[in-house]
């Protein structure tokens, strides 16, 4: 990253936006000298209050550190020592910087701390170990630690990334509330609608480079470089987009040929169907717990159905059995009107290549070994025996995802995040499936990439007459590709019905809720929006 | 209430550690009297010609005297039970050489041995920590120099260290000496000795995970704190990367113990090795099996301590 | 453009010798030090410069020269040559003894690994057990069992160091068992044996070449172990643990007969354990 410049203010939010690998992290651990060993730092001016920080040793940064900069990372439980008690943590700052005299003053800070940032029940949290605490409560101590000194900045790299919606928003309502009590805040994320919530400006960095700079009315409502636009129109929504991402141009002939309409029009429209479908795991503890709970769902033909829920909400498990590679405790699912669960493993193989799956993971799903052009060849339907032909076969999907043959050799290792997911769309389409199930297959991805891969999806829905079961923790994700949405809440449906009805009108609390603490990319900017606590 | 239940599965646990040391135990002793089953040759025949020093054929009255003797002729199954009766009882056997009990030789033995080889763990874990916590993970010549010399070391025979060392300290500068005993200044030679090998081991293990810590986000956090490279590395990381070297050293007892019974050959030390070596080349069967059923004994009791350990430095870990 | 690819994996030798154009200069140097030793136990011949056993009482216990490069022992042997001999035995000790043990390892780890319940229950309790046992004092239980010969060290090695790679091949087999990719097959439909002959074992086995250089190292140095405590194979055969169990006894007025022993087994362990290493690195995708 080179030539990044900005100016923090009291009471002000900066926000610094950019895909993986655009320096965003890099600037931020560069304000605190943290950079790394590797990394050189020149800057021809880094004051703080007026103090010169180039020109500290490491003993005078210690000093700024956590003192008069506070540093909040992603993902809390990596974020917090795992073998230490939170109050430990958070009163580290404190030890640190010679701030209490006593063991006991100590202990109060610490729980006053705590409580400051709303974790209930601050007494006995503060002598639990972080993966005690739920993922939100972690990142309010995470918070905590990094206030315990009352410093004058507060750096927030990523805070939300790995939180539910509703997590998330309390996360960013008490972001909002330390702003508004006077400190200067710089947030990093990846996330617009995140950042459209609480910034007050906001640079866009891209390749190590700033690209646009602003206020954020100004960055949201008028983009200037074709970047920004590009981000901005990524973002997941229920508009139809100005510009499209996928590279598969709309209508290739190629596609209407004969060979892909696969369904006879004998099926019923109805081609995978749940009834009261019933889970339950053994815990470490022995004790069983129920991940799916009287789960009942119909998949139409040619349908997308949306699958939402937090984290432990059961939707994975219930993906796994759709795909029976769990079984149900109770309850069974339909496959093509047959049955499919209550088969036999040996009489369901033959059927296994009729329902196809995509991880959210592609990399641990391709066998290390193998190159991409075997990998898709394998999944291949078994009625396409010459060399020739499958050779052809893999080529023409690999272009109908949008990569070139020259990937044919390549490992899974040597490909980027999105050209992976790619390949893995490539090999379940292959062997001409009626129903795809999707496992949160875009939430490891950048957004520009994101927006690619979910518009090659829908093209290949068209094109090919497949249905999906799309599960993802994002709704914006959920809302725009899908016809039916299921709301999932602990192993339960919560509200199922067509995507406006879910969006438009929820008619149960929860979905409410979930839809309510769903950051949106608000064009106005943090000034014509009113404070809210959630 | 809560502290009651916790109470009560920390017992179920140390039950359940027990159960499983004891299964190790009954294990190993099933493994030995098998072996000295299915040795190959008449027992009573060995046993006789261990006693007379020549090889031939003893007359049947002999013969059927030392079957009778040992217990030879009684079934198998018989055999076994008398056998697993006997290891409860701390009676392993007796010794074909000295017609004795193995326990007591191998007690008059074993407290040398076991001394050097915790000496040696405890010297194994200073050095593997100490070069770690001031080398590992600082991107320079000795942190290349301290890696390449912990492979060097865990892969050299100690035994031929343990020589050197005797040479150039003991005989040539004579700062320690030749034959210690079983004096304290005598001890640091062979510790050394056997502990260099082990800290190849450890070091590396805890080196590579220190490593990976150091590059974990809660060490980015601690230092935003304001925390200094020495607190980071002791107060955060070390803590992490001692927990696979922990659970080695449960498994390093073995080597520790075939390791000291090499280093008392070299040093002339007092120990199991003597015995060892003794019973080997004359054939002596229940000693090197009361040896190995001993160090199996030993194993099961560090191994409960080793899981003890992990336990208080990894408090993440339930009592299950 | 040309036409890319039948699908097979492609060739491991063709892999390797990419490899071997990329590898740091040590790895360089182990394997000629690695080859120097095989050459020396296939046709000692070719790098004696005197007969093993050929004795000249005019120059006994005579200091590293140009004549003999690495003195002579009691009876004026040349060590040089009698190390050369004797990497034949120490060859075969470690490399029988390394293969032994992994074809018990891999008997126990494939079956504990991939049956799973209650066997890999017992057969696990089994090997921490064996895991649990000093190499050396199980060396010597076979050495007192059958007597002293390169057949007993080999199989008194081999059964000592095969809980270590069962325990290995075990947990790999695990691993690669719930890997994603293994259940990406399975949903494709392939029959269990197919996934498992094609997916898990290749996968599972992968670290088994790099296991096994570092092992035969290992190997070599508990065989001389044995033998430095005497138990070894009878001499004159000069096997390097004899030869270092020899120099002991002289190893104050000759050093070089107890120093230059010890340096043929560290440079021999320590080469492979650098090839080893280096293997281990590649197939983790660390370089």
């Amino acid at each position: 990253m080179r030539g990044v410049s900005f100016s923090l203010q009291a009471g002000r939010c900066l926000a610094i936006v950019g895909g993986s690998g655009s320096g965003k992290s890099v600037t931020s651990r560069a304000i605190v000298g943290l950079a790394g060993r590797r990394a050189h730092v020149h800057a021809r001016q880094l004051t703080f209050a007026g103090t010169d920080l180039t020109t500290l040793n490491d003993r005078s940064w210690r000093r700024v550190r956590g003192k008069e900069i506070g540093f909040v990372l992603q993902d809390a439980l990596v974020a917090l020592d795992p073998l230490r008690q939170v109050g430990k943590e958070i009163g580290e700052a404190l030890r640190l910087h010679g701030a209490v005299a006593s063991s006991e003053e100590l202990e109060r800070r610490v729980v006053a701390l705590l409580e400051l940032v709303g974790v209930p029940e601050a007494e006995i949290k503060a002598r639990q170990l972080p993966h005690q605490l739920s993922g939100g409560q972690r990142q309010r101590a995470l918070i905590a630690a990094a206030l315990a000194l009352d410093p004058r900045i507060l750096i927030a790299d990523e805070p939300t990334t790995a939180l539910d919606v509703t997590v998330q928003a309390q996360v960013l309502g008490l972001l909002e509330e330390t702003k508004v009590r006077g400190k200067a805040l710089l947030l990093i994320s990846h996330d617009l609608a995140v950042v459209s919530r609480i910034a007050d400006e906001v640079l866009v960095m891209h390749e190590g480079k700033v690209v646009e700079r602003g206020s954020a009315d100004q960055v949201f409502q008028d983009p200037q470089h074709p970047y920004t636009r590009q981000l901005l129109d990524a973002v997941p929504s229920a508009r139809p987009r100005a510009s499209r991402h996928s590279f598969l141009p709309a209508a290739r002939p190629k596609l209407q040929s004969r060979s892909w309409e696969q369904l006879p029009s004998t099926f019923p429209s109805v081609v995978l169907s749940a009834a009261k479908l019933v889970k339950r795991f053994k815990g470490p503890d022995g004790v069983l717990r129920t991940a799916v709970d009287g789960v009942s769902f119909e998949l139409r033909s040619g349908e997308t159905l949306g699958v939402v829920g937090e984290s432990g909400s059961g939707k994975s498990t219930m993906a796994r059995m759709a795909l029976a590679l769990d079984l149900p405790d109770e309850g069974a699912v339909l496959f093509q009107g047959r049955a499919w669960t209550t088969l036999a493993e040996r009489d369901r193989r033959a059927r296994r290549r009729a329902i196809s799956v995509i991880y959210q993971d592609p990399l641990s799903s391709f066998d290390p070994r193998w190159s991409v052009g075997h990998i898709i060849s394998d999944s291949l339907a078994s009625d396409v025996e010459s060399k020739g032909e499958r050779y052809d076969r893999v080529v023409q999907l690999l272009d109908l995802v949008g990569l070139s043959p020259a990937l044919l050799d390549r490992r899974p290792l040597e490909l980027s995040g999105g050209q992976r997911q790619r390949v893995a769309i490539a090999r379940a389409i292959a062997p001409r499936p009626a129903v795809i199930v999707c496992d949160e297959p875009v939430s490891a991805l950048d957004v520009l990439i994101q927006a690619q891969v979910l518009d090659l999806l829908t093209d290949l829905k068209a094109h090919l007459n497949i249905s999906y079961i799309f599960i993802s923790h994002d709704l914006g994700v959920v809302r725009q590709l899908s016809d039916r949405v299921m709301v999932m809440r602990q192993g339960c449906v919560v509200e199922t019905g067509t995507r406006d009805e879910i969006f438009l009108n929820p008619r149960t609390d929860y979905t409410q809720r979930l839809l309510a603490a769903v950051p949106r990319l608000e064009r106005g900017g943090a000034a014509n929006r009113s404070f809210s606590r959630v | 209430m809560r502290i009651n239940s916790a109470a009560h599965v920390r017992v179920g646990s140390f039950a359940g550690r027990f159960l499983s040391a004891a299964t190790v135990v009954w294990l190993a002793a099933t493994f030995t009297f098998l072996v000295q089953c299915l040795m190959p040759g008449d027992r009573a025949q060995i046993i006789i010609n261990i006693a007379s020093g020549n090889v031939g054929e003893a007359p049947p009255a002999e013969l059927a005297a030392v079957n009778a003797k040992y217990g030879f002729d009684q079934p198998l199954v018989l055999q076994y039970a008398k056998y697993l009766w006997g290891v409860l009882h701390g009676d392993l056997g007796l010794s074909y050489q000295q017609h004795r009990p193995v326990i007591d030789i191998i007690a008059e033995q074993i407290g040398p041995t076991v001394i050097l080889a915790s000496t040696a763990l405890i010297a194994a874990w200073v050095i593997a920590v100490l070069t770690t916590v001031l080398v590992a993970g600082r991107d320079n010549m000795w942190s290349t120099l301290l890696s390449g010399v912990q492979v060097f070391l865990a892969t050299v025979p100690p035994y031929w260290l343990a020589t050197i060392l005797l040479v150039v300290f003991a005989v040539q500068l004579r700062i320690f000496p030749v034959i210690g005993g079983n004096s304290l200044i005598g001890l640091v030679l062979p510790t050394i000795a056997l502990a260099l090998e082990l800290s190849g081991f450890l070091g590396q293990v805890v080196r590579s995970e220190f490593t990976r810590v150091l590059e974990q986000p809660f060490v980015m956090s601690a230092r935003a704190r304001g925390m200094g490279e020495l607190g980071v590395r002791f107060r955060h990381v070390l803590r992490h990367a001692a927990l696979p070297g922990i659970t080695l050293s449960g498994w390093a007892i073995g080597k520790l113990l075939s390791g000291a019974i090499l280093i008392e050959a070299v040093f002339a030390r007092q120990g199991l090795g003597g015995v060892l070596v003794a019973a080997t080349s004359s054939r002596d069967v229940p000693v090197v099996s009361g040896a190995i059923l001993i160090s199996a004994g030993l194993f099961a009791v560090t191994s409960m301590l080793v899981d003890l350990t992990y336990r208080i430095v990894d408090p993440r870990i339930k009592m299950t | 453009m040309s036409r890319v690819g039948d699908w097979s994996v492609s060739s491991q030798p063709g892999e390797a010798s990419g490899a071997i154009r990329r590898a740091p200069l040590r790895v360089y140097v182990a394997l000629i030090v690695i080859s120097f030793f095989i050459v020396a136990a296939i046709a000692p011949s070719l790098l004696q410069t005197h007969g093993p056993l050929a004795i000249d009482l005019t120059a006994p216990l005579q200091a590293p020269s140009f004549a003999h490069w690495f003195g002579t022992d009691q009876s004026g042997r040349d060590l040089y040559s009698r190390i050369v001999e004797g990497a034949g035995q120490s060859l075969t000790i470690g490399l029988g003894a390394t293969s032994l043990s992994i074809c018990v390892a891999l008997v126990f780890g494939v079956i504990a690994g991939l049956v799973g319940g209650a066997l890999d229950n017992v057969l696990s309790r089994l090997l921490d057990v064996l895991f649990a046992l000093p190499t050396l004092f199980l060396a010597l239980l076979f050495v007192s069992l059958f007597g002293p010969s390169v057949l007993t060290l080999v199989i008194a090695v081999g059964v000592g160091t095969a809980p270590g790679y069962a325990r290995m091949i075990r947990g790999q087999v695990l691993s690669v068992k719930g890997a994603p990719y293994v259940e990406a097959a399975k949903a494709l439909g392939h029959p269990y044996l197919r996934i498992l002959w094609r997916h898990i074992i290749p996968n599972a086995m992968s670290p088994l070449t790099a296991m096994m250089t570092l092992g035969v190292g290992q190997a070599i140095v508990w065989a001389a172990g044995v033998a430095f405590l005497g138990l070894g194979v009878a001499p004159p055969a000069p096997e390097w643990g004899a030869l270092l169990n020899a120099g002991r006894n002289y190893v104050i007025f000759a050093w070089w007969l107890e120093i230059m022993p010890g340096v043929a087994v560290v440079s021999f362990a320590l080469s492979l354990t650098v090839v080893g290493r280096y293997l281990q690195d590649r197939l983790e995708g660390k370089i």
